[in-house]
């Protein structure tokens, strides 16, 4: 029960780490913006990782021009722009849904409906059509209840 | 028709094998910059020194120029040094941006390797580095009269990449509109 | 002198693989015993070589022989003993010889232990198996020599990146090469196969161990890397989307698919054509896996130092292997006999749905893998996909796949009714249903998704002691358990341990919580209903490294732990990592990581998180590769019983 009672809190949902405690702006709801939007961003000059996650100078710089923004009245999606609009595409870590990007997001959908058009047309082929519904003699009932017990 | 769709593997394999050839000519780390074909930003920055004045994006009009992002802790940047001095004396003019350093480093660390900027100016915070888009140092520039940006070279300038890039595209720039 | 003796042995086991390729192949084409014979001769000779000469390298590492570059690249004289031994895997050249090594052994296996087997079929396969290892013992010799020298040798070494003095890099990388490399098995097997013209159970009965035995490795090892990188990365990050993560899930993913459908095959001798693409595909899987982390075509924190002539090398090995296989299936798969029929609501049903599923999944992570590739060589714009893409695309294809899983084992073969199946699995709907509620009750609406995940969780748990109770009702529970196969408690293991991994997954994605402050010696701060007092902080000195130390008082309920964290300096490579505090609990986590220490000399920065459940994401990833071992062991999937078994295709198993 301890620990039923121990989760019951306010919850944060921001895993991670790399932001120093003098970068947290000091309104909550803006400092969670703020690292929400960092996770949603790249450090391009990192191996994969975001600038919530990187240690990287550069990450810090860019972690406190979010911050900035978002200070200057910035919606989510303005303080993002800035950041795309002088480092590119590359810095978003949810590739935009546009027409170069059309097959990365409709492929999977895409997958998964070849695909089931696929095994239906090998059920197709496949199909035992049932006779008597499916079910047991019992005669038949016996040998399976037999068979079950030898396992 | 079924024969068809056992020959679907291959084919797509064939499709893959060929973007991966192609993926292998890139380098995966080069960032192309955002700016390209697009104003510079704008931006107004004091020089090393009270004496000597900086620069801004207001200054890169009328001719093909080169922008040089460097800083003096860059371990890159002294490789690249003669380089820029050999491109200046060709009469090409090339800004220094020195880039989240001290302006008194700076000084010295050109003081000791020669000075081929037509002006130097200093952006310690790096505001106008991100607003260039910069990752790292070096980065150079190339400007177009109007005060585009046409080229960005990430890493220092070699003899080749002046010979066989840079060169001719400001002699091409040079000879536009 | 080790060096050269190391790459002489190298080189004489490349002309043994090249041998191996080959007279083994003519052999049975004309039914010559003599050259089959040879080849099996060939593949034990060359896992000697290869041995060999990978002992010669390990010696050289633990002896630090500076005079070797990849030594002198990657050890130091300071180092711990375990790391100079793992760092002959450490880097691109000795772990390639890993690879080759544990393909040149699985070879000389199947040629000792494959007396069982039809004399053609096992020429072919060692015949398959020595053309791969041909192309990469070339590689090395040609590319990567690990017994490149230094002239002159330097006095001391660069010591092995301090992020990877790790016991996991002693265990991690053996256990996903034994996964990666595994799966050639499945591939020669596959392509001997085709190459011959038939399948038969006997065939499926050979490959099945190989497929699992391979599957269980790379679950351990995958689990293995995750573990590792959540308690050494610093923030208690367990998996990032990373090129080289992904290119260890694809070939799970695959290798799940057709440890599936190989049962199709044995049981019912359906979906035989499926099958074999499913084994070219997965260790083609692997191949491009190798790839990846070689060639430099994508960034990543795994990649090793890049080489585009090394990249451009295993392409064409990957073209060769993967290409050629793949006409060959063209050619040949239509012709291959077709299998018993089944209706659309039967286990074999339920095994294709399971597979359409993987399938997609593994093409998504593919996809977002290797776009920016393809954006980049079309456009020449560079673009990233990280988790948020998957969280949309990958998170529901699973969750779909998941919710099937505990249908599978419910199923009768050849003919079932949607009616039948619902009716055995009520209690663990009703399970599910009461997870969901509580989950949202607890921890609120807005976390739907979350509680989601655990009513899929309690319905993969619940659904697979559902398989056990099924069995056992009703009779002599002592007999029951004596008598039910392994295979089924493999079976229970596995997607229960699904289950287990899916509630941590899905209470570490949403029910974390984390604090970032300075802290000060003495100072206590409360995290959830965990107190954090930070006691002391100070200078350490290790074996290789200096670091600043923290010690902390953990107070959870009435039980009070101490943990330390430290920030440590390696001043050989002048790198510095961080070491964090971790108090594991059944129920979650308390993760502490110090940072630097404040400026103003406040104190130090400290960054705490709750973790609920994660280890659950690893415990249930060891219970299915517990239940892969238990599937492993069951004597009735033994080679040995594919003579007694001459299975009529009619008849009815369960489990």
């Amino acid at each position: 029960m301890r620990w039923l009672i121990a989760l019951i809190a306010i919850m944060l949902a921001a895993p991670t780490l790399a932001v120093l405690p003098d970068e947290m702006l000091r309104d909550p709801r803006l400092e969670a913006r703020a690292r929400v939007i960092s996770q949603q961003l790249r450090c391009v000059v990192c191996q994969n990782q975001t600038i919530d996650d990187s240690d990287a100078p550069l990450a810090r710089d860019l972690r406190l021009l979010v911050r900035e923004r978002l200070t200057r009245g910035d919606s989510d999606h303005q303080a993002i722009e800035y950041l795309v609009a002088r480092y590119g595409n590359y810095v978003l870590l949810k590739p935009p849904f546009e027409r170069a990007t059309l097959l990365l997001w409709l492929g999977p959908a895409a997958f998964v409906l070849i695909g089931g058009i696929g095994v239906v047309a090998y059920f197709g082929r496949r199909r035992v059509t049932p006779d008597d519904n499916g079910a047991l003699s019992a005669e038949e009932a016996a040998r399976v209840d037999a068979l079950l017990r030898e396992g | 028709m079924m024969r068809l769709l056992y020959l679907l593997p291959v084919l797509l394999f064939a499709g893959i094998a060929a973007f991966f050839a192609v993926g292998l000519q890139g380098d995966p780390a080069k960032l192309p910059s955002a700016l390209i074909n697009r104003p510079l930003p704008p931006f107004a920055l004091a020089g090393l020194d009270a004496a000597t004045p900086g620069f801004g994006s207001a200054t890169f009009v009328g001719e093909p120029k080169l922008l040089n992002v460097f800083a003096s802790w860059c371990a890159a940047c002294p490789q690249e040094h003669p380089m820029l001095t050999r491109i200046a004396a060709e009469g090409v003019a090339v800004y220094g941006l020195d880039w989240k350093d001290t302006p008194e480093n700076a000084t010295r660390w050109l003081a000791k390797l020669g000075n081929p900027y037509r002006s130097i100016a200093s952006d310690p915070t790096a505001r106008t580095g991100i607003d260039l888009g910069v990752t790292g140092v070096p980065e150079t520039f190339v400007i177009d009269r109007h005060g585009r940006v046409r080229y960005k070279q990430i890493g220092p300038i070699t003899p080749q990449d002046w010979d066989q890039t840079l060169r001719p595209m400001l002699a091409k720039l040079k000879a536009e509109a | 002198m080790t060096a050269e003796i190391g790459h002489f042995a190298l080189i004489l086991a490349l002309v043994l693989a090249l041998l191996q390729s080959s007279v083994p192949m003519i052999g049975a084409a004309r039914g010559d015993a003599a050259l089959m014979a040879f080849g099996r001769a060939a593949a034990i000779l060359q896992a000697l070589f290869v041995i060999a000469a990978f002992a010669a390298l390990a010696f050289a590492f633990v002896r630090c022989d500076f005079s070797i570059a990849a030594v002198a690249s990657n050890t130091h004289t300071s180092q711990p003993l375990i790391y100079r031994l793992a760092g002959t895997w450490g880097n691109h050249e000795g772990s390639m010889l890993l690879w080759v090594l544990i393909l040149a052994v699985f070879g000389g296996a199947i040629a000792l232990f494959g007396d069982n087997l039809r004399v053609s079929l096992q020429a072919r396969v060692l015949g398959v198996q020595g053309m791969i290892g041909a192309a990469f013992l070339a590689f090395l010799l040609f590319t990567s020599n690990p017994f490149a020298r230094l002239d002159p040798a330097p006095v001391n070494g660069a010591e092995l990146n301090p992020l990877l003095q790790d016991p996991g890099l002693v265990i991690h990388p053996p256990l996903l090469y034994l996964g990666y490399v595994g799966f050639s098995v499945a591939f020669a097997f596959a392509v001997a196969a085709l190459i011959e013209g038939r399948v038969d159970a006997a065939w499926a009965r050979w490959v099945r161990p190989w497929v699992l035995a391979a599957w269980i490795c790379l679950t351990c090892g995958i689990a293995l890397g995750s573990f590792w990188a959540y308690y050494t990365l610093g923030w208690g990050g367990w998996w990032f989307w990373d090129p080289v993560e992904n290119a260890s899930l694809m070939p799970w993913l695959m290798g799940t698919a057709l440890l599936h459908s190989a049962l199709v095959v044995e049981r019912r001798g359906a979906l035989v054509s499926w099958t074999l693409l499913l084994g070219i595909l997965t260790f083609s899987l692997s191949l491009i896996g190798t790839f990846l982390v070689r060639s430099g075509i994508l960034t990543s924190v795994h990649a090793f130092a890049v080489d585009p002539k090394r990249g451009v090398f295993i392409l064409a090995i990957i073209v060769g292997a993967t290409g050629l296989s793949l006409a060959l299936f063209a050619w040949r798969a239509p012709a291959m006999k077709s299998g018993a029929l089944f209706s659309s609501v039967s286990r074999e049903a339920g095994l294709t749905l399971n597979n359409l599923f993987l399938m997609a999944a593994t093409a998504v992570v593919f996809l977002g893998t290797f776009y920016p590739v393809i954006i980049d060589s079309l456009h020449g714009d560079k673009i990233s996909v990280g988790a948020p893409y998957y969280n949309l695309t990958f998170t529901p294809i699973v969750a779909v796949l998941l919710t099937l899983v505990a249908f599978g084992p419910m199923l009768t073969w050849k003919r079932d009714s949607l009616r039948g199946v619902g009716a055995r699995l009520r209690i663990p709907l009703l399970c599910a249903v009461v997870a969901l509620g509580v989950a949202m009750l607890v921890f609120g609406v807005d976390k739907s998704l979350a509680a989601l995940g655990m009513a899929l969780a309690a319905w993969l748990m619940t659904g697979a002691v559902a398989v056990l109770a099924r069995r056992w009702r009703g009779t002599d529970f002592a007999r029951a358990v004596r008598t039910t196969p392994l295979a089924t408690y493999g079976l229970v293991l596995a997607h229960a341990g699904l289950g287990v991994t899916v509630a941590g997954v899905s209470a570490m994605t949403a029910w974390q919580t984390s604090k970032i402050l300075v802290m000060a010696p003495g100072q206590t701060v409360a995290l959830d209903s965990a107190t954090v007092r930070l006691e002391t902080v100070r200078q350490v000195t290790g074996p290789n490294y200096l670091a600043t130390q923290a010690a902390f008082d953990i107070r959870r309920g009435d039980t009070s732990r101490h943990l330390t964290s430290e920030r440590r300096f390696y001043p050989v490579s002048r790198s510095q990592t961080t070491q964090a505090g971790i108090d594991a609990g059944l129920w979650g986590n308390v993760y502490l990581a110090i940072g630097e220490a404040d400026k103003g000399g406040a104190g130090i920065v400290v960054r705490m998180y709750h973790h609920p459940l994660v280890g659950w994401i690893w415990a249930g990833a060891l219970l299915m590769a517990l239940g892969g071992c238990a599937s492993l062991s069951d004597r009735r999937f033994r080679v040995g019983a594919a003579r007694a078994a001459a299975a009529p295709a009619g008849r009815l198993a369960l489990a």
